[in-house]
């Protein structure tokens, strides 16, 4: 149980540089391999780039904590990509920022994150230092604030380079960004513009960009394409699985979008008020999912040619519910259309649905039966 | 919102703070008669250092300095929410009219808000206080005529914002004249904001006074905290070390524009959720 | 600027008062001889003939000759004009410093009891008035109280009779501790007070965490990111002082007979010596302008998004 450490403990930069590896992350193991899920071990023998284990994240407030997270277990393996799916208050930013501590204060943190084997909790100032960036970097949302509105982005995404790597002049680091905006997309002439001189898009492709800069193992993509027009969304995603796949980077993707997670990753977690409800291959959690919740999200999106599904009822009444004020069983069972009185005694359990599948519903056959 | 001011600490003690100088000022000709403030009869020795007898010692003409203080609130606070009143009007004017009239009674306004600016305030207040005849009148003046620009800038970006919403143009069209849409849509809205500006600017009318009553442009018969240091360094109490004359009207001085400053940052912190500071 | 010739000549004729009676306070003269001398200064002339012969020489750079010292008011303003840079601008630099540094200090160690004290002595400062102020430490500093001794000299800028460059500088020095801290202390609280503000409205930034998430150290988040940011208005507020510094010297100038341009306003008021005033109202006021003229120059320079493409 730590805070993320905001006193600036003084560490040497030697910790920064000797920690950082620079052979290319295992590639044994692809996407197309790890997917049949029923004869994976609960252990991967390559260890896999992000393990998270009963994880809780609460914060502390006035009124008593609040907990954003409850409970969670994830594994992605090394060029792995896992979709996390849900709307706007179920935690994912929280679970996304706890992988590499940025938490505020106030925030309580239990359970277990492993990063390429290494207990991030655990980590030692310096250490962890280290690891930002170099081992895992994250794609933020709204890149507009993401980035400092009064420095070239070219600097921006220098920056880590220098930080990580103290051999690294700065026509070599220069050299080095220009690379990565063609890889990007970006002239390299851009390097020399502030944020505010650039398009959304072309922001979010120097996020990309810098977090790519000091080939880390695993990306974080926070809602990557929020706030973007439709056809720059589908270029930036495209860009994101091209780049993901020739550098062999395990991805993590976050988003309400249950559509664009199916099409860009293997595996997908629908999350909802703290908790995975549904885990299990991309393409069928997204066909046919088992947990109600799953279902609404996925019909949520229509599906381009198809027409019945444009036509068919859409959206989920109702609100997340407030993580201060949980409800008492099923946290779904208030917008559930199948809940029971059986829903709402205890929170359901994440059980087996099928091959590498797990659901958190006591009613899946209701569901089943009315598809 | 009433509620989420009463939660700030510091606005609150200076909210009592200040209710309890009120409460003393006004209740001062109760226990202090004009006896204890003439110079000619006074009560005491000239310039003695604390004693029982005398809490805090006693000024150039023998007076009580604990008498003096208290009654110099009156003069000062008159002054301070007067002048302020003043500048507040001034300025609230010609920000809404700058700001809902737009085009050149904007431009103009501006200009002449921003040549108001530029004049450095003291020299402008010193000047003027000087050019009237020497009185509280004349402080009053002085300072609400230098210190509206300000209230003007804050009032007309808030009526700006204030104007571009849709209720406005609703208003308008459906024949809201100028003074009806002034009246019943923007000038409550600006009030708040208007208010925590006002407290401001109090303080610093408090502490202009002093200053302009120290430079000997105020009534010199009539004792404010200004005047009383004023007659501190006139007869040398400053050279003499006589801290007992000097400290009180300051530390009063200071007391008060705190309060005031500590009320309307408080004011500010509760109308603009941005300024908040997570306590 | 033309409107702020146009009111210090006005402002500056209203103020009552008959330049040529006090000037010859004290001296036996007659009528003639007052006649004489009015003529000389030109004021038996009606009022808007006065104001062309004005402009018209402002026009040239003359402003004009001062009626109690008999030179040419520039260069009674040259000649005084450093004393006060020296005073203010030392000033400036050291409250600048503090406060800027101390504001950010305090900013990022939001709510700790530093950040508390910090706050605190600031707004006291802030509430004070300088002359008070002024009073205080020459009572405390210069003359003595209770088993403190008069450290250090209540007037002018040196004393007589010190020879020597070494204890000529130190008495120097001594003589600029007083006036300089008086005008520190008011500055300095509201450069703390505004940088404090500026950065607090960064410190929730996006942006914040991505740095952090670069791996970089706290103190260098702060340095390199939230700083350049919450700086801006800071540096702006800190030449828009500097304009209006000049004249706020009046008082303390005044206080310890600090011969600057502040004191010798507050004489050409007693007289009133119109030339002077008016003289010195302009400069203080181009002071104002090109200060402001500055700033918003540099504002493009310190950020970028409000520079036009």
């Amino acid at each position: 149980m730590t805070e993320t450490d905001h006193s600036g403990a003084v560490e040497s930069e030697a910790a920064l540089t000797e920690a950082v590896p620079a052979e290319a992350p295992p590639t044994d193991v692809t996407p197309a391999e790890a997917a049949p899920a029923d004869a994976r071990p609960a252990e991967a023998p390559p260890t896999d780039v992000l393990r998270l284990e009963n994880l809780h994240v609460s914060y502390q407030t006035a009124a008593g904590p609040v907990p954003a997270v409850r409970g969670v277990g994830l594994a992605l393996p090394a060029g792995g990509r896992l979709g996390l799916a849900g709307e706007s208050g179920c935690g994912k930013s929280t679970l996304a920022a706890a992988i590499l501590r940025l938490l505020p204060k106030s925030a309580r943190v239990e359970g277990s994150i492993l990063l390429g084997g290494e207990d991030v909790q655990a980590m030692s100032w310096g250490r962890l230092r280290a690891v930002r960036w170099a081992e895992a970097s994250i794609v933020f949302q709204g890149a507009m604030h993401s980035l400092n509105p009064v420095r070239r982005v070219g600097d921006q995404i220098a920056e880590p380079i220098l930080l990580h790597d103290k051999k690294v002049g700065r026509a070599a680091a220069d050299r080095r960004v220009a690379t990565l905006l063609d890889q990007v997309g970006l002239v390299a002439a851009r390097a020399s513009a502030y944020p505010h001189e650039l398009s959304g898009g072309q922001r979010q492709r120097v996020m990309i960009a810098m977090a790519l800069a000091c080939e880390p193992r695993l990306i974080v993509a926070d809602e990557p394409t929020t706030a973007l027009d439709v056809m720059i969304q589908a270029q930036i995603l495209r860009l994101i699985g091209e780049l993901v796949a020739e550098h062999g980077i395990s991805l993590l993707m976050i988003s309400h979008d249950l559509a664009v997670l199916a099409e860009h990753c293997d595996r997908l977690a629908v999350m909802y008020a703290g908790r995975i409800v549904e885990q299990g291959p991309a393409g069928r959690v997204f066909a046919d999912a088992r947990h109600p919740y799953g279902r609404a999200l996925a019909d949520a999106f229509p599906r381009i040619g198809d027409a019945a599904s444009r036509r068919g009822p859409r959206g989920l009444p109702g609100d997340p519910p407030d993580p201060a004020r949980l409800p008492q069983g099923c946290t779904f069972a208030p917008r559930c259309p199948i809940a029971a009185d059986e829903c709402r005694t205890a929170e359901p359990p994440l059980v087996a649905a099928g091959d590498g599948r797990t659901a958190a519903c006591v009613r899946m056959d209701v569901l089943r039966e009315a598809s | 919102m009433i509620a989420d001011f009463g939660r700030r600490r510091a606005g609150m003690a200076g909210l009592a703070f200040l209710v309890l100088t009120a409460l003393v000022a006004l209740a001062a000709p109760l226990f202090i008669s004009s006896k204890d403030l003439s110079a000619v009869f006074a009560p005491g020795t000239p310039r003695q250092a604390p004693s029982s007898h005398f809490l805090l010692g006693t000024d150039a003409y023998g007076r009580s300095m604990v008498a003096v203080t208290i009654w110099g609130a009156r003069i000062s606070l008159t002054v301070g929410l007067l002048a302020t009143l003043l500048a507040v009007g001034i300025g609230a004017l010609v920000g809404v009219t700058a700001g809902h009239f737009g085009r050149w009674v904007d431009t103009v306004l501006m200009r002449v808000t921003d040549w108001f600016l530029v004049l450095p305030v003291l020299v402008l207040a010193t000047a003027l206080a000087s050019v009237l005849t020497p009185g509280v009148a004349t402080v009053v003046v002085a300072i609400g005529v230098t210190a509206w620009p300000t209230t003007a800038r804050v009032v007309r970006a808030q009526t700006l914002s204030v104007e571009s919403r849709p209720y406005i143009e609703r208003a308008k069209a459906l024949g809201g004249g100028h003074w009806h849409v002034m009246r019943r849509h923007i000038l409550p809205n600006v009030m708040p904001l208007m208010l925590a500006q006002a407290t401001l600017t109090v303080s610093a009318a408090i502490l202009t006074e002093a200053t302009l009553a120290f430079l000997g442009l105020s009534d010199p018969t009539k004792v404010s905290w200004g005047t009383t240091l004023q007659l501190a360094r006139a007869v040398g109490a400053v050279s003499a070390g006589d801290w007992w004359i000097l400290l009180p009207p300051g530390a009063a001085i200071v007391a008060v524009a705190l309060a005031f400053t500590l009320v309307g940052r408080a004011l500010e912190q509760v109308l603009n959720p941005r300024l908040q500071e997570r306590a | 600027m033309l409107a702020v010739v146009f009111t210090g000549f006005f402002l500056f004729r209203i103020v009552p008062g008959d330049p040529v009676r006090a000037l010859t306070r004290g001296r036996a003269v007659d009528a003639a001889q007052l006649a004489a001398l009015r003529h000389q200064f030109g004021i038996d002339k009606p009022l808007v003939s006065q104001f062309a012969d004005y402009t018209s020489r402002i026009v040239r750079g003359d402003l004009g000759t001062s009626y109690q010292y008999k030179t040419s008011v520039s260069s009674l303003i040259g000649s005084h004009v450093w004393n006060t840079v020296y005073l203010v601008g030392t000033a400036t630099v050291i409250a600048a410093f503090l406060g800027l540094r101390i504001g950010v200090r305090s900013a990022w160690k939001h709510g700790s009891r530093a950040d508390r004290a910090n706050t605190g002595i600031a707004l006291v400062l802030w509430s004070m008035p300088t002359f008070w102020l002024a009073l205080i430490l020459i009572v405390v500093f210069g003359v003595g109280f209770g088993p403190i001794p008069g450290m250090f000299p209540t007037g002018g800028m040196s004393s007589p009779n010190v020879h020597g460059l070494f204890p000529a500088l130190w008495d120097h020095l001594r003589h600029l501790v007083l006036p300089c801290l008086t005008l520190v202390a008011v500055v300095y609280a509201q450069y703390l007070l505004t940088m404090r503000a500026t950065l607090l409205e960064e410190v929730g930034a996006d942006y914040l965490t991505t740095a952090r998430a670069k791996g970089l150290r706290e103190d260098d988040v702060r340095r390199k990111h939230a700083v350049p940011n919450a700086m801006l208005p800071a540096v702006t507020l800190v030449f828009l002082n500097l304009g209006t510094a000049v004249s706020g010297s009046i008082l303390t100038e005044t206080i310890f007979s600090w011969p600057g341009l502040g004191s010798l306003f507050y004489e050409a008021l007693t007289v009133p010596d119109q030339p002077l005033l008016e003289g010195l109202f302009i400069f203080f006021s181009a002071a104002v302008i090109v200060m402001n003229l500055l700033a918003e120059l540099l504002y493009p320079i310190l950020d970028p998004r409000v520079r036009t493409s």
